[in-house]
């Protein structure tokens, strides 16, 4: 177990090394503008700029350049510095980071919670009413597009432009100053982030159900007089739910980095992902390239801890 | 004597498909007495496992229909209500199935499956369910049961799994133990060993066993009596010493001659049973084995044969609608060696000669 952990971590620390060169390789081939003319500000000369260049240590050759950057990344967990907002993107990153983790963390449990229970009634109840309805609704969710849904359910909830308007709208996390009012100005991101993931995960965790239920151990177990309760909940979703896990991994991942930036941006949320968006919308290659790393990080870092629990759930994993 | 443990009595299972109704259990009546052991021997399909199974309710949820009656120790496994009947599974009968290692769940410890078959019909204390799984473990010939319930059943060899699936089926001391393909996913050297200890623990543990098999050899050894099932029937049964030695339907003598011998000439080929077992949903009409049937008559496809008493044989019956007299000699000609191909002239009317291939599906068989 100690070296499948320990295998699994430096497979993450080489994924991270890859990752940070092949972005550093993005930049450096497609910039969507020289980083030395935006630090040099309107009407600078050329020697101007050709001294920037050299300051910055832009004229370097690539490698040396990335070695740079590598060796301040690691350390002094230094990302660079935001000539935009002429402050270290480290700095950026972390003031932003608690209203997306707090988003995201609210979304996760959110899209865990129904996903999953639906997806094992279900699965459960094969064709009752309840099935056909939520993977009906299911599928239209998971066909809806984040930044439309955003924009609905400000349109339809909103407290100041809502048809009912029973819930804080746009830009009232920001605006929130204590536990409460920021829990409530969160609930339609967080619906509108669950959505889709909800849905899919719904899907996912009915067709594992149904699999595991016609498994010869469950038909064991029943055969061992359990309750039909036991026989779903011990049984039946303890196998179902580990193919899920993975997907978890991933999916909190891509949830870091594709729709919490749309959902942000929506619901105007100052998270990480709307400080990515301005970032791109100015240029600002430093937080850009930083954002991307840290985005890079918490995926190898998520994928970790999903590989550890995948060991954990299913014994067969930890002895291969 | 006093009533059987268990009495099934016109047992009819049935499931409705988007094909049609499929007869899966047709009307069979048998009992098993305390202490002994009864074989249910039939191809794929038969019928054996949905029997067995629905002594236990477990076809219940999937939309069965049963009719008939079930007594068991004096209750009606039919029309018992479902909690009622979960009291029962795994505590007064138990089974064990064909693959035991997709029978155990692979994400929990040997142990704790044990205990977890302890604690549903017990109200004992952790470390006691502990120590009786060990003690189960031991009993069913484990090696280093101590160490063994920590274990998880991917590392338990093919023989061992079925060794833990038996001891979880005793850990409640049950009356009844359904063993359905107790052997058949295993090695053959393994499978006697499985079998030897079916036999050791019933003579010690004093229960009723049902085997179900395929293998009319699995079943010779350990069964006082053994029922030969069809298409959803039982159209054979009879003491085991029967079965092997004078058994009445063509059916039989199919799965018997099927059995490879160590006392047979190398050279002499095994006999397959020709063509396949029928739909279950579009039965064929009359005997239902009449297609398969190298003995056919034109009356046979007609006239459904009942389970009948054998003249002179006590506790044997036969669904066949062959005279007795000519059952027999056709029995010793094969005994002796002699084909179906050449005994089927026996049968032949004198006027005019039936077709033992009339059925499109067994014109594979023919040998001429």
């Amino acid at each position: 177990m100690f070296r499948y952990i320990v295998r699994r971590v430096l497979w993450g620390i080489a994924m991270l090394f890859i990752v940070s060169a092949v972005v550093f390789l993005i930049f450096y081939i497609l910039p969507s503008a020289d980083p030395a003319v935006l630090r040099a500000g309107r009407n600078a000369g050329p020697a101007q700029i050709a001294q920037i260049r050299h300051s910055l240590g832009l004229d370097l050759p690539i490698w040396h350049q990335y070695l740079n950057y590598m060796k301040q990344v690691f350390f002094h967990f230094n990302f660079g510095y935001s000539y935009q907002y002429n402050v270290p993107v480290r700095q950026l990153i972390f003031s932003r980071l608690p209203a997306t983790i707090w988003l995201v963390t609210g979304a996760v449990i959110i899209w865990l919670g129904i996903g999953l229970s639906i997806g094992i009634i279900s699965a459960v109840r094969r064709r009752s009413l309840i099935d056909r309805t939520s993977m009906t609704t299911s599928l239209a969710l998971i066909s809806a597009p984040v930044f439309w849904l955003g924009l609905v359910s400000l349109y339809l909830f909103a407290d100041d432009i809502g048809r009912f308007p029973i819930l804080p709208g746009q830009g009232s996390y920001a605006a929130s100053s204590d536990f409460v009012s920021r829990f409530e100005a969160m609930i339609l991101p967080w619906l509108v982030l669950a959505a889709a993931t909800s849905a899919i995960y719904a899907r996912y965790m009915r067709a594992s159900m149904i699999d595991t239920m016609s498994e010869d151990y469950i038909r064991t177990a029943r055969a061992k007089g359990l309750p039909e309760r036991t026989v779903i909940m011990r049984h039946g979703v303890r196998s179902a739910i580990t193919p899920i896990v993975t997907l978890i991994g991933l999916d909190v991942g891509t949830l870091l980095a594709g729709n919490a930036i749309l959902t942000e941006t929506v619901f105007n949320i100052p998270g990480v992902g709307r400080l990515l968006y301005n970032a791109i919308s100015v240029s600002d290659l430093t937080t850009i390239q930083g954002i991307t790393l840290f985005g890079a990080f918490f995926i190898v870092f998520f994928n970790l801890v999903v590989d550890i629990a995948y060991a954990y759930l299913d014994p067969r994993v930890r002895y291969s | 004597m006093s009533e059987p443990l268990l009495q099934v009595e016109d047992l009819r299972v049935r499931f409705s498909t988007e094909d049609g109704i499929v007869h899966a259990v047709d009307g069979i009546s048998y009992s098993v007495d305390t202490g002994h052991t009864v074989g249910i021997v039939g191809e794929s399909g038969s019928g054996k496992s949905v029997s067995s199974l629905t002594m236990l309710g477990l076809t219940r949820n999937q939309g069965a229909e049963i009719e008939g009656r079930i007594m068991f120790d004096g209750r009606d496994l039919v029309t018992l209500p479902d909690d009622e009947l979960r009291k029962i599974r795994g505590n007064e009968i138990a089974m064990i199935f064909q693959d035991p290692l997709s029978s155990l769940h692979p994400f929990y410890k040997v142990g704790s499956q044990l205990t977890e078959a302890i604690h549903t019909h017990r109200d004992v204390s952790k470390s006691a369910a502990r120590d009786r799984a060990v003690e189960l473990l031991d009993l069913v010939g484990i090696p280093d049961p101590r160490r063994r319930v920590d274990q998880f059943p991917h590392e338990f060899s093919g023989g061992m799994r079925q060794r833990v699936m038996i001891a979880m089926a005793l850990a409640n001391e049950p009356k009844l133990l359904i063993a359905d393909e107790p052997t058949t996913a295993l090695d053959v050297t393994v499978q006697a060993q499985i079998l030897a200890l079916l036999d050791d623990l019933q003579s010690r543990l004093g229960m009723a066993i049902i085997v179900i098999t395929h293998d009319l050899g699995v079943v010779a050894e350990i069964t006082d009596e053994i029922a030969v099932m069809y298409a959803g029937r039982i159209v054979e049964r009879a003491p085991t010493r029967a079965i092997f030695g004078a058994p009445q339907h063509p059916y039989t003598w199919g799965l018997l001659k099927s059995i490879p011998r160590l006392d047979t000439p190398r050279d002499e080929e095994l006999v397959p049973i020709s063509g396949r077992p029928p739909s279950l949903i579009k039965r064929p009409s009359g005997c239902h084995f009449h297609p398969r049937c190298p003995y056919v008559r034109d009356a046979h496809r007609k006239v459904d044969p009942r389970l009948e008493p054998v003249p002179g044989d006590e506790g044997h019956a036969v669904a066949c609608l062959l005279n007795p007299e000519l059952r027999n000699r056709i029995w010793r000609g094969l005994a002796s060696g002699e084909t179906s191909a050449t005994l089927r002239h026996l049968v032949v009317e004198e006027d005019h000669p039936v077709r033992a291939h009339a059925a499109p599906r067994t014109s594979e068989e023919d040998p001429a």
